[in-house]
């Protein structure tokens, strides 16, 4: 009965297939390790923000009167309301973590080297969008924060010569952020960034799933056809779409293998997401802002403003540049040369295992600037913060300029055959 | 159908002429979804000019209220705030007010209408902060200077006469918008003297 069932729906539409060629006889790198689990820590989440904020959306009021008494509504008189809204609030933090380790996995390991290229790309639009989502998401509670914020970005924007002007008019829709702006980020915070986000991350996914996933050793699992005797060859099925020009080794098929790996990490994830709902939902001001918490008031900007967490390393980029259009210009080139690793980094070895210590100190180098510039954009300025953002400013860009640099002829391990276990 | 030898050319021509036919509609179909993101008729209307009354207003006070939207300040300046500004003239940017930031009645080393108050718009040149008042405190941002303004964004810094100092974001000084004396303790901002 069922089977009918199945054979009825596969000959309308490719249902068996899909799930084959996808999951069940998908070859994925037997080497995961670790950081193989923010992708799918990433997709939950998107998940988790999709439907608990398709469920705010019945309750929150998108008006410069009513927004601010509406979260609070939400807060005190709905049913598990609070529940929902830290669910999402905290939703909003939590994609960033796994998406910044999820991006650094593929920096670690080279994931986005050829023929990847419009793997990371995508990934790079995905991260953009999600920017938009939370800066847009951010204004609706119409907190002191809220306001400050939204006027300081779309501020951002007037740096531009000559259109800067009508530009940050055009998209407040008045002569200040008001509730003409709310109303539109409203609309493109819950409709078109979230379709534009499915859509990307569908992309995202098959452009993975066309070339494969890489590994930690960043050696390729497939290899010539006719090229490995039959007893090395794994001993599970893949779909042909993935044997007919190559020999797979070193595979095991992502269902049901890499399901019950990733189970696991999520029951730790959401552990963790869970504690913090209940128990640190503010994070101490790092995952909702003191000042949010009072409404917004266009006449006076509060003694400290600084963004939420996961864009401190780029607005310290922003703020320790004393010029206006230059900073906006090196804020957002920080963002354009992540997404031109691919073509920066000439090197042949994916893996950080088998690079010189030269791009490892690079990578380390980097990774400690963007985490300083992170703390830094929390902290009020001063002459001697600005001046250490400054530093780090330059270590960050550094790693792109060397790495250009050096990778050309970097002196590297000799590679292995095969992955390593 | 006939069997006559397909014309590529005019082919072409059908081709590209419907496809610029349509890109004309598609930029058309463009034009209200990107217009009505402009301010509204509502928003534009309500610019109206703000009455501030000044007569209670003690040397060192501000007086704040919104004009547009937008925070506008009143401060009535000490002699020793005005005494002040000549002394740190070389660290501004501006500090003739060439930039065209002030109406051209203010365009003065005072830069206001009468020496003792100050009008200016509180939204930092930079990224749209509104800066904090410091009548005594502003020394901790700049030496030597005991008033001003700082803002608490990005560390931009302005004397009392909403000059920017240098090596701060903020490229401009504060603007001073239209005002003029209604009489001596009354402002109108939002128009210049004998403005309909």
């Amino acid at each position: 009965m069922a089977n009918k069932f199945v054979e009825w729906i596969d000959a309308r539409i490719p249902m068996t297939k899909t799930w084959n060629i996808h999951l069940a006889q998908y070859p994925a790198p037997k080497n995961f390790n670790f950081w193989y689990l923010f992708g799918v820590l990433a997709m939950l989440v998107l998940v988790n923000q999709i439907l608990t904020g398709v469920w705010l959306t019945m309750n929150y009021v998108p008006s410069s009167e009513g927004a601010f008494a509406s979260v609070e509504y939400i807060m005190r008189d709905i049913d598990y309301g609070w529940l929902l809204r830290y669910m999402h609030s905290t939703g909003a933090s939590a994609f960033f973590i796994v998406v910044y380790l999820h991006m650094f996995r593929g920096m670690l390991y080279g994931s986005y080297q050829k023929p990847r290229e419009l793997l990371w790309l995508f990934g790079m639009f995905i991260f953009l969008v999600l920017m938009a989502e939370a800066f847009m998401g951010y204004l609706l509670p119409w907190g002191q924060m809220s306001y400050w914020g939204a006027q300081v970005i779309i501020s951002l924007f007037g740096a531009i010569p000559v259109i800067g002007d009508d530009l940050t008019l055009w998209i407040r829709g008045d002569y200040v952020i008001s509730g003409a702006t709310l109303n539109r980020f409203f609309a493109l915070h819950v409709i078109a960034l979230p379709l534009v986000l499915v859509i990307l991350v569908f992309l995202h996914i098959i452009a993975l799933h066309e070339v494969g996933s890489n590994n930690p050793d960043g050696v390729p699992i497939k290899k010539p056809k006719g090229s490995v005797p039959d007893e090395e060859k794994p001993k599970f099925k893949f779909h042909e779409r993935f044997t007919k020009k190559y020999d797979i080794v070193d595979a095991i098929p992502f269902y049901p293998y890499y399901i019950v790996k990733d189970l696991v990490g999520i029951g730790i994830f959401l552990f963790l997401f869970c504690y913090v709902i209940f128990f640190m939902p503010e994070m101490g001001g790092f995952f909702l802002e003191p000042p949010n918490f009072e409404p917004a008031n266009p006449l006076k900007t509060p003694e400290h403003i600084a963004p939420v967490w996961y864009f401190t390393p780029f607005y310290a980029i922003l703020r320790a540049v004393p010029d206006k259009l230059f900073g906006v210009i090196l804020m957002f080139a920080s963002i354009v040369l992540l997404a031109l690793l691919p073509w920066l980094d000439r090197g042949r070895v994916r893996s950080i295992r088998y690079r010189s210590i030269l791009h490892k100190l690079n990578l380390a180098v980097f990774s400690v600037s963007f985490l300083v510039l992170g703390y830094l954009g929390t902290q009020p300025a001063t002459p001697t913060s600005t001046m250490f953002a400054q530093i780090f400013t330059f270590l960050y860009f550094a790693f792109f300029v060397l790495l250009f640099f050096y990778s050309k002829r970097e002196k590297t391990k000799p590679v292995p055959e095969r992955v390593t276990s | 159908m006939s069997n006559a030898p397909v014309d590529k050319g005019r082919r072409r021509f059908l081709t590209v002429a419907t496809g610029v036919v349509g890109g004309a509609g598609a930029v058309g179909v463009a034009v209200p979804f990107i217009a009505s993101w402009n301010p509204s008729a509502r928003a534009k209307n309500a610019g109206a000019p703000v009455e501030v009354n000044i007569a209670k207003a003690e040397p060192g006070q501000m007086i704040r209220v919104k004009w547009r939207g937008k925070p506008v300040w009143v401060v009535r300046r000490s002699t020793e705030m005005l005494d002040g500004l000549k002394t740190h003239e070389d660290r501004l940017r501006d500090p003739n007010s060439e930039e065209p930031q002030q109406p051209s009645y203010a365009a003065n080393e005072y830069r206001s209408i009468k020496k003792e108050f100050f009008v200016a718009v509180g939204i930092c040149t930079h990224l749209g902060c509104s800066p904090s008042y410091l009548p005594k405190e502003m020394e901790e941002h700049v030496e030597g200077v005991e008033s001003g303004f700082f803002c608490p964004c990005h560390g931009s810094t302005y004397d009392i006469a909403g000059r920017v100092f240098q090596g701060v974001p903020a490229p401009l000084n504060l603007v001073v918008p239209p005002h003029y004396y209604v009489d001596d303790n009354t402002i109108l901002v939002g128009e210049d003297k004998g403005q309909a």
